[in-house]
């Protein structure tokens, strides 16, 4: 069972609708326990906006970053959060899990 | 991705059918599959199979990482009868994740002081249930205890192959419910999708003891014979 009202995809829709730039990140594998299941989505827009949650808050300023940088270049990243990871000083899960994330541009 | 894929996407589950957006992650190159264009897939049938579980995941093929995003439909409660029961079951539904409607064109009964949070429909099941689009991933509970009413959305509910169908009455109350239906020409096949009586025999006796055990009977609906079996046809 899933709860409704999955709308990141329609708030990405509409922004790139309406002209702005536009990325999406999804959480594509999890170990341990973290937060945000797989297939969870972001949607930045250029400006830095965001909807959605790929891990609840802990790395969310990281992905809005790396997702500016995929906004500008049009390459797909994939990114890496947890706490065997050297960006766990930087951006790290709380919980203690880790996360892939991958970000593409909208185009 | 491509704007085309999404609208694509949003599209389908506007719709409430399943869609997968299938990425190949060293490459980027991505496609988007309707429901039914997955059997024709290289991938159909790990597709299928997520499709089931509603999850999305990693998928390996000859030495290719593919990252399947799957969406199904929201499951959904239609309730027809806005009774004591229904005032319970709304809110137990939406704990389980339940998106709920409740129809009754009783309008003493479809009173918005008795569902302050709910989406209430004071109408006849007839007019308001093509608009609806019932389909495989929805149940329906029917505990309006007046079969004028009832008899409506039995027959919908039947038609449109919904994964529950629940119907509130006694054994015979139910007996003369399934002689009705045999009139509209369904046959004991269809009618024993019926549940009767509502809820899993847990001996509930209040309103709200019921309430959970329809939810509970619904889920095990959807857990142990998934709706999303049959979205593929």
């Amino acid at each position: 069972m899933r709860a409704s009202g999955d709308d990141v995809l329609l708030q990405a829709q509409a922004w790139k609708d309406a002209g702005r730039t536009v990325a999406v990140a999804t959480v594509v594998e999890t170990w341990g326990s973290a937060p945000r299941p797989v297939g969870s989505h972001l949607a930045v827009d250029g400006d830095g906006l965001f909807v959605g949650s790929v891990s609840g808050g802990c790395v969310e300023g990281d992905v809005i970053t790396e997702a500016l940088d995929v906004i500008g270049s049009g390459t797909p990243r994939m990114l890496e959060f947890g706490v065997a990871d050297e960006t766990a000083w930087r951006a790290g899960l709380s919980c203690g899990g880790r996360i892939r994330v991958y970000v593409e541009r909208l185009d | 991705m491509r704007s085309a894929d999404l609208a694509l996407l949003n599209a389908e589950r506007a719709a409430r059918r399943a869609v997968v957006l299938v990425t190949e992650l060293a490459t980027g190159e991505q496609r988007v599959l309707t429901a039914a264009e997955v059997p024709d897939d290289p991938l159909g049938t790990e597709i299928a199979a997520r499709i089931l579980s509603g999850k999305s995941g990693l998928v390996e093929r000859n030495g290719h990482s593919f990252f399947l995003t799957v969406h199904v439909p929201p499951v959904r409660l239609i309730v027809i009868g806005a009774v004591h029961i229904s005032q319970a079951l709304a809110p137990a539904a939406r704990l389980a994740g339940l998106d709920v409607a409740i129809i009754d064109p009783r309008t003493a009964f479809a009173a918005s002081e008795r569902f302050p949070d709910a989406r209430l429909l004071a109408e006849w099941p007839d007019d308001v249930l093509p608009g609806l689009a019932l389909d495989r991933y929805t149940a329906v509970a029917l505990v309006t205890h007046d079969p004028k009413i009832d008899d409506q959305a039995l027959v919908a509910a039947l038609r449109a192959d919904c994964f529950y169908i629940g119907a509130l009455g006694s054994r015979a109350t139910h007996a003369k419910r399934l002689d009705r239906m045999r009139a509209h020409g369904f046959q004991d096949e269809d009618l024993a999708r019926i549940r009767a009586p509502i809820g899993l025999d847990i001996s509930a006796v209040s309103p709200a003891e019921i309430a959970i055990s329809i939810v509970a009977e619904i889920i095990g609906a959807m857990r142990k014979k998934p709706a999303r079996a049959e979205a593929l046809g």
